[in-house]
């Protein structure tokens, strides 16, 4: 998947999830959280500003928020505060990427332990 | 070819206070977009009208299964965003969870797709829906009386569905 695929999909889940909250049956929808396919399942975390960020996994993995709630620390720590980094810009921060690798891998590590 | 025309909710029986429904609504469509059923039991907000609301929902479904169709990591050979599927052609989503609510979702071979929603802790429905469809062909496609693509007004269909649905736990 190139990345105008990338940033299609992007978008494309961006108003999914906006319309999802319009189609709830009460008041309080943040969106979608989780979605399951029959292939892969797909879990997606919203922060406080709207910045969505989402995980395609197996179906069935468990733990996938505290993964994503690890990979949003990481995204503060050296995205954010990186001060060469443009806001709504594409991600191009070594130290992001390499974090984020390790954190993925020692996640699936953890999850052949389990 | 009918598409979007034609859909009108069916009234919706008094919810009952002791026993209450477990699901919140319930859709079904046809291949086209028309809602050939729309069961309401245990809804506290409506945003938009009942014909904005169905349109958005297929919307909502035609572009949610055209992504999880091009995002399959299993299928190395995808199509482009927004090629119409059919219905057995691709990987398809089953349910999404909100904190609010759960959406359950199945399509038949024949395009009949089956939307239902839930509170957020439900667990697998994807026999019960299939159970649904049962209904579905028992009680609707069986009638002969019955013109494909129009909605569905059947009281013995209705019935049982709301039986049917208080049981999903």
């Amino acid at each position: 998947m190139d990345t105008n695929d990338s940033l299609r999909v992007a978008s494309l889940w961006h108003s999914m999830h906006a319309i999802s909250q319009q189609l709830s049956p009460t008041t309080g929808c943040s969106g979608i959280e989780l979605l399951e396919a029959d292939t892969f399942d797909l879990h997606c975390f919203q922060s406080l500003t709207g910045t969505k960020f989402f995980v395609v996994c197996e179906p069935g993995t468990q733990h996938m928020e505290s993964l994503l709630k690890v990979i949003y620390e990481l995204y503060t720590d050296y995205v954010l505060k990186n001060p060469f980094y443009e806001m709504e810009m594409p991600i191009r921060c070594e130290l992001f990427d390499i974090n984020l690798s390790q954190a993925v891998q020692k996640d699936r590590v953890a999850m052949l332990g389990r | 070819m009918q598409f979007f025309g034609g859909s009108e909710i069916s009234p919706s029986p008094p919810v009952p206070t002791a026993s209450g429904n477990n699901a919140h609504m319930m859709y079904v469509f046809n291949r086209n977009g028309v809602c050939l059923l729309y069961r309401e039991w245990n809804r506290l907000l409506h945003t938009l009208n009942a014909q904005q609301d169905h349109k958005l929902m297929f919307g909502l479904l035609f572009s949610l299964k055209s992504l999880t169709a091009k995002m399959d990591p299993t299928n190395a050979e995808k199509g482009n965003l927004g090629v119409p599927q059919l219905s057995g052609q691709g990987c398809s989503f089953h349910s999404f969870r909100t904190n609010t609510y759960k959406l359950s979702f199945m399509e038949s071979p024949s395009g009949i797709k089956i939307i239902l929603v839930t509170h957020p802790r439900t667990g697998d429905l994807r026999e019960s829906l299939k159970y649904i469809y049962n209904l579905y062909v028992e009680y609707v496609v069986k009638n002969p009386l019955y013109a494909p693509g129009t909605p569905i007004r059947s009281e013995l269909f209705n019935t049982s569905l709301d039986q049917y649905v208080r049981t999903i736990a």
